[in-house]
């Protein structure tokens, strides 16, 4: 196993309870990237009731709170300790070959064989920053969002951040709190109210069964796979951070940022389509939720549908903005993640580097297993609580394969 | 649903198109042509009939052609569209091809789509009065009409990816590369 985050130690409980002989490797401390690569204000989307992994329900006191990362940490670290994961920490991986009958693991503390190797080394290890950064004026300051940690790191002056996820979102919202004038660059993004009908939205995914939709089962799931997080924040208020409140807080929305041509930075006026598609995604999934409690008795405070107003377009957004003229002091780029696999010297990626597998089987590699990417089986995946039914699923590949003496499990 | 509409799109054979294209790459791109005539003044005439795609040569049934001008009140003849309304019709042809690929694709019965679009520009621009004018459309504006078996809310999902998937649509609101040389 490569990675001791939630994922990894998700299966390697799974594997323990079976029995199965396994290490896990983890290139720093157990929670790596929530002790490194997160900022400070950052909590779980998800709330705590919905943080439990397999033999470790969440048993606080504040089971609707959303966690810091002092306590992600903490919860993380916990579980390696009492489902005693066979943890070994700063175990960095510098390569992985295929050899006859499994994998040659080479780390900085000497070479490992195995059978079966899992990656578990997340989804998020590289910010993913657009070429035209290139084309970026000097004077500008460039922060990825492993780089920023609070607002107070940023220069005095406008911050142009780019990509509306829930990443984008939340960094915009404080920003702009810190009184710098924050601009926002909008492509296709996904809106969420942060409640529905009383109760939290994610209640509504887990129990309305959407969640738990199958990757086999999507329509088309390269693009389930490649869309942005919904644009959610986790606050003791339990506050909906859409484009609306983020314009009323005086950030000035512009569509997608295209191209930056001779110090310009030019924007998409595509923006109303992109609103126009997330407002009726948003409301063709709160139609899912309404028709799944439809003649069910639920717990819910709101007995009827609740709606949300369009998000709002601005009269006349911005089509381009001089990056010269002292306006725009440093951009974020909250363009979203990939995977690092350039240890991985297995021919098991695409053209465009995405890991070829089905539902977290590794394709042309015979016993190689990931877990903890976008919808890698159930829309869920890459939740915390999602981790307990793709561990069972792949565990139960992986002991098949093993059984059968290492040729491929159907 | 899907095979007991029918608004005229082959929706079987662009799916088909669409999965043989993901293990070709290099047959999925593809070089649009025109030609352009100067005739007098500000009278024009353009055509279209061979371009490049699916990795050769391929062309239109016949040639197509289209004058262009600009109206009287630019001191011009009028022997066609000014070529600022052929991309207002460039953008109402590919919404609507969309609208109705769409619509077959997601086993809508369309019975009749009308598209109205205005443009609005100020000759401050290309007249060179005001340099923070600029020479282009600020605003466009394309009003749909349809008339189909569906939901007001299908319809509007429908415009909406009609839009998201249009090429004429990303050329309008994005940038793109324009060299031009003279040989």
């Amino acid at each position: 196993m490569i990675g001791a985050g939630h994922a990894g130690l998700a299966i390697s409980r799974v594997l323990t309870e079976q029995s199965l002989e396994h290490v896990v490797l983890e290139r720093g401390e157990v929670a790596n990237s929530w002790r490194r690569e997160r900022w400070d204000s950052l909590r779980l989307l998800t709330p705590n009731w919905q943080s439990r992994l397999p033999g470790y329900a969440y048993a606080g006191s504040d089971p609707d709170g959303f966690m810091t990362m002092p306590e992600v940490i903490r919860r993380v670290a916990d579980y390696a300790v009492v489902s005693s994961a066979p943890v070994r920490t700063h175990t960095a991986v510098t390569s992985v070959r295929q050899i006859d009958g499994g994998y040659q693991v080479a780390t900085g503390a000497g070479e490992i064989r195995c059978r079966c190797l899992v990656l578990a080394s997340g989804a998020a290890n590289i910010p993913r920053v657009p070429s035209l950064r290139q084309a970026v004026p000097q004077a500008i300051e460039c922060v990825t969002p492993f780089d920023y940690r609070n607002p107070q790191q940023l220069p005095p002056g406008g911050v142009l951040v780019v990509g509306a996820s829930a990443t984008g979102v939340q960094l915009a919202d404080e920003i702009q709190r810190s009184g710098r004038q924050v601009t926002l660059a909008v492509g296709e993004h996904v809106r969420l109210p942060r409640t529905y009908r009383g109760r939290d939205v994610l209640w509504w995914m887990e129990h309305s069964g959407v969640w738990s939709q199958r990757y086999d089962e999507i329509d088309d799931l390269e693009r389930a796979r490649g869309l942005p997080s919904p644009q959610l924040v986790g606050t003791p208020e339990r506050m909906s951070l859409d484009l609306n409140v983020l314009q009323e807080s005086g950030v000035a929305i512009v569509g997608r940022l295209a191209m930056i041509r001779d110090g310009r930075a030019l924007f998409s006026g595509g923006l109303r389509n992109q609103f126009a598609l997330a407002d009726l995604k948003m409301q063709r999934l709160l139609d899912t939720f309404d028709t799944w409690a439809c003649g069910r008795t639920l717990d819910v405070e709101a007995a009827r549908a609740e709606r949300f107003e369009p998000t709002r377009a601005p009269a006349t957004p911005r089509l381009s903005l001089d990056l010269r003229s002292g306006e725009i002091r440093s951009i974020l780029w909250a363009t979203g993640f990939r995977p690092d696999y350039r240890w991985l010297e297995v021919p098991v990626l695409d053209r465009k580097g995405e890991l070829r597998h089905d539902g977290g089987v590794v394709a042309d590699a015979p016993g190689m297993y990931a877990m903890g990417l976008p919808v890698l089986r159930r829309r869920k995946s890459t939740f915390i609580l999602g981790a307990e039914d793709d561990a069972r699923d792949l565990v139960g590949h992986l002991a098949r394969y093993l059984a059968q003496g290492g040729r491929r499990a159907s | 649903m899907a095979e007991s509409i029918n608004n005229g799109v082959n929706i079987d054979a662009l799916l088909a198109a669409r999965e043989a294209l993901k293990g070709a790459p290099e047959a999925a791109k593809f070089t649009w042509r025109a030609s352009c005539k100067w005739r007098n003044g500000t009278h024009a005439t353009s055509t279209v009939q061979g371009f490049h795609g699916l990795g050769d040569e391929q062309k239109h049934k016949t040639q197509f052609s289209f004058e262009t001008d600009h109206p009287e009140v630019f001191a011009s003849e009028d022997h066609g569209a000014t070529p600022v309304e052929l991309v207002l019709v460039g953008l109402a042809s590919c919404l609507t091809a969309g609208v109705a690929t769409v619509a077959q694709n997601r086993g809508i019965q369309l019975r009749s789509v009308e598209a109205k679009l205005e443009g609005k520009m100020n000759l401050y621009g290309i007249l060179g009065i005001d340099s923070d004018v600029r020479n282009g459309y600020d605003d466009i504006k394309v009003t749909f009409r349809i008339d189909a078996d569906a939901s007001k809310k299908d319809i509007e999902a429908l415009v909406a990816q009609s839009q998201k998937r249009s090429a004429v649509y990303d050329i309008v609101t994005n940038p793109t590369n324009v060299t031009v040389e003279i040989v």
